[in-house]
């Protein structure tokens, strides 16, 4: 048992400036987002106020809990509270992500064969009559209305492209990078616990390091797909379910990575992290783990299967 | 220890900020949870308002008092605020107030996120009902908001929508979080899992679903929000997309969120049965391994709701089976809840009518859930005013019953005043009648063939309409009654001692009336 009391804060100026920096943020997204053609339009200084205050407010809250734990204000009780509370927080992202998984697996195994009059519910469906001649497959290059978006351009995916070209694939890549920080971040972690700073401040230096490379390939595929491939956001189902997925997760990916960096500059600068009390750090790394998890399925169902 | 403890230490002593401050910066579960009540009584009268709109207009056929497109504005914000406003906020205040005194912690575990949970709501609500000024007005596709009326169909404010329950939903997320990691962390000594009061072990089970269940919510309204504005096709069959994948991934989250607002009620009425029969409960373990199965249940059994739309018959068949499934173990609760009962000495205090009423409404609702399951008789019945006469059973004489229920049970402990009894006998028989003659007849006319959502009907559905407006109305004004009942109560009134009911067990009752600002700083001792 331990002797000290759970620490509970006194009042607290943090939540209600987030509160406002939050509702800042969705009305300025809102509001850009609705006028997105006009030109005239200033609600994006809205949406920039809201994600300044919201940074603002987050550096100055999580200093704020650094240096109550510097004076020794929490007690292993708050520490278990923490560490509950950022386990629960991932599992929340895994739910998140599963609403995605889930629309590609109904899109692929019910939706698309379906329209194009495969299996059960694909007999007789109004949509024979309405889109004649339309194949169902995937990746679903062609869609049903041969929409506006759709150009003939000899792409067939963003898929495995055989042993011969594997080399020039990207996905190999970033899924090689990936895999590797998450060893890397094991690796500075180890380093923390056995007392070596300098493996800790490599290592997780490392790590950062393969988080922007990640993050450059993942653009310059971006990039490729629309120019060269004409895969875009409009280009039908397949597209959605590819950039929405990997935009989350490099998305998730940015945020890790500023994560793992602010863990660096604290312990480089702040020599913050004692070798058995460093749940910072471990919580960054917790989600790395996540984003890298998230990333295999990625690979597994989005690019190979 | 050092001084710094000390010094903090001494902090814990001292009551309340004044002024407005309080309010806004508070870290306190007590002060939280009461924001949470009030904020969602507020909700309760405003989305309650908009019902009396809905019931106004369907006093007689034809159209008298608002447009079409109004009144679809209506049923959905009615909707959306009872649901994310009035009863999951509501839940969310009692677990604040109750939780850490009934677990024996000094406060919940993470106390600033707390207040940042609560505070993101009332902007949420602000940029909500904000959208019936908006061009185009409100959102106007129902609380489901299935696509593509809620995506091609929709209005501007669709934008406002999405964000709003973006921002709702993290709230959500951390206020359940909170509720988890209290649970889980913050147990005095000698309260083990299966010594936790039920209200506690009723919420452990709807945090867990809630962080399960939002961010799939979040993933919804994101696709919505791509669809509309970035060209994505997820609900666009044109485009190899499907509408019928969002009523998929709403329900995924929305079956889950029924029993979000059910479970809390179910732990509120066990307690409260079980003082004023003054026995122990009957079946504790049994309630607690029924919930969990319940809560199982409740991901598997989505598509009950999407019967109509053209699934593959297996699908239909497994969706009911594991549907009826789930009356398994709510005849469970239902049956302990009788057999607490009996052979006690009851007395029916306010609290207990309430609960009563709650045990025979919320199982007549459950009853026609039971008819809703069975999907070819669900093929008649779908979208007709019986299927909202079955869900205004389970969440109005269930949720709200209970809610209220809770807090005349507990408000003695909040403000150390006893309500006023008559009143209290009042307002519960008002809400009573009201609720029964509000929403009874809503199973004739839709057993009939009168569809939800419309602001005209045909003639022979013209006097249970009646009726039914009659009731609504009558059940909204006691709720003003129910206003002031609460208001003068914390203003004053008898003196509660600290057990408040003869029969009362559980750590908050040891407590003074009313609870001090800061209970259990340390922990207290439990044989």
């Amino acid at each position: 048992m331990s002797t000290q009391n759970y620490y509970v804060p006194d009042q607290s100026r943090f939540p209600i400036f987030m509160a406002v920096s939050l509702f800042l943020l969705v009305m300025g997204a809102s509001s850009t987002i609705n006028n997105l053609g006009d030109a005239d339009n200033n609600s994006v200084y809205i949406l920039y106020a809201g994600f300044l205050s919201l940074f603002t407010t987050l550096f100055f809250w999580f200093r704020q809990v650094v240096k109550e734990h510097l004076a020794g204000l929490d007690s292993n009780q708050l520490k278990t509270s923490y560490v509950y509370g950022m386990a629960w927080f991932i599992f929340s992202e895994v739910m998140f992500f599963a609403a995605f998984f889930g629309a590609l697996f109904y899109v692929r195994n019910f939706a698309v064969p379906w329209l194009g009059g495969v299996g059960e519910k694909g007999v007789g469906v109004a949509a024979l009559d309405l889109w004649n001649g339309f194949e169902s497959a995937w990746p679903l290059i062609e869609t049903p209305d041969k929409g506006a978006a759709y150009k003939d351009t000899g792409f067939t995916s963003m898929a495995w492209p055989g042993f011969d070209k594997a080399l020039k694939w990207l996905p190999l890549w970033n899924t090689i990078v990936l895999l590797s920080s998450s060893l890397t971040v094991h690796h500075a972690h180890v380093g923390l616990k056995n007392g070596n700073r300098k493996q800790f401040n490599v290592w997780l230096g490392v790590t950062v390091i393969l988080a922007v490379i990640f993050v450059y390939l993942q653009a310059k595929e971006y990039y490729e797909a629309y120019t060269h491939y004409g895969l875009t956001l409009n280009s039908g189902i397949y597209g959605s379910t590819f950039f929405m997925l990997t935009g989350f997760h490099g998305f998730h990916v940015m945020m890790g990575g500023l994560m793992l960096g602010i863990m660096l500059a604290r312990s480089l600068f702040a020599g913050h992290f004692e070798d058995h009390d460093h749940f910072g750090f471990e919580a960054a790394s917790w989600y790395w783990h996540f984003v890298d998890v998230v990333w295999v399925m990625l690979f597994l169902f989005v690019y190979i299967l | 220890m050092s001084a710094v403890i000390e010094n903090h230490h001494d902090d814990h002593h001292h009551g309340p900020a004044k002024g407005l401050t309080r309010w806004l910066y508070t870290t306190n579960h007590k002060d939280i949870g009461t924001l949470y009540l009030w904020f969602s009584f507020a909700m309760f009268l405003i989305g309650g308002a908009m019902a009396m709109v809905i019931r106004a207009e369907l006093f007689q056929p034809g159209m008298q008092i608002v447009e079409p497109e109004f009144y679809n504005q209506m049923i959905t914000l009615h909707g959306l605020i009872m649901i994310f406003g009035g009863v999951m906020p509501a839940f969310v205040g009692l677990a604040n107030w109750l939780v850490p005194m009934m677990i024996g912690a000094p406060d919940m575990a993470l106390p600033r996120m707390n207040n940042l949970s609560f505070w993101i709501l009332p902007f949420a609500f602000f940029i909500l009902l904000s959208s019936l000024f908006m061009e185009g007005g409100a959102p106007n596709f129902g609380w489901t908001f299935y696509a593509p009326l809620s995506t091609t169909y929709a209005p501007p404010s669709v934008t406002f929508f999405i964000f709003s329950v973006h921002i709702m939903g993290a709230s959500s997320i951390m206020g359940a979080i909170n509720v988890v990691v209290t649970i889980m962390n913050m147990r005095a000594p000698g309260v083990g899992l299966m010594k936790m009061p039920l209200f506690v072990w009723s919420w452990l089970i709807t945090a867990y679903l809630l962080i399960a269940v939002m961010p799939v919510l979040a993933g919804a309204v994101t696709m919505m929000l791509m669809d509309i504005h970035f060209g994505t096709s997820f609900f666009n069959a044109a485009g190899g997309g499907d509408p019928v994948l969002f009523q998929h991934i709403f329900w995924f989250f929305g079956h889950p969120e029924v029993y979000i607002m059910i479970l809390p009620a179910f732990g509120i009425v066990s307690h409260i049965i079980e003082t004023f029969s003054r026995k122990q409960l009957f079946g504790y373990s049994s309630m607690v391994w029924a919930m969990l199965s319940i809560a199982i249940l409740s991901f598997v059994v989505w598509a009950h709701h999407m019967f109509t739309v053209g699934l593959p018959l297996a699908a239909e068949l497994f969706f009911m089976w594991a549907t009826m499934l789930i009356a398994v173990p709510t005849g469970v609760k239902v049956f302990n809840w009788i057999a607490t009962m009996f052979r006690g000495s009851i007395t029916f205090e306010t609290p207990m009518l309430f609960a009563c009423a709650f045990v025979v409404l919320f199982t007549f609702g459950g009853f026609s859930g039971l008819m809703l399951a069975i999907t070819p008789a669900d093929f008649q019945y779908h979208d007709t005013y019986f299927v909202v006469a079955h869900f205004h059973y389970v969440l109005v004489p269930g949720a709200i019953f209970s809610i209220m229920a809770a807090v005349y049970y507990w408000i003695p402990k909040w403000c150390g005043n006893m309500y006023d009894e008559r009143l209290g006998k009042l307002h519960f028989w008002l809400s009573f009648i009201g609720v029964n003659v509000t929403f009874f007849p809503q199973h004739f006319i839709g057993l009939a063939g009168m569809p939800r959502r419309y602001p005209d009907y045909a003639l022979q559905f013209a006097d249970w309409n009646m009726v039914s407006t009659v009731g609504a109305f009558l059940f909204g004004v006691s709720q003003l009654l129910f206003l002031f009942i609460v208001v003068k109560t914390v203003m004053g009134g008898k003196k509660a001692t600290d057990q408040v009911w003869e029969g009362a067990t559980g750590l908050e009752w040891t407590v003074a009336s009313p609870a001090p600002y800061h209970t259990f700083t340390t922990p207290p001792k439990i044989d």
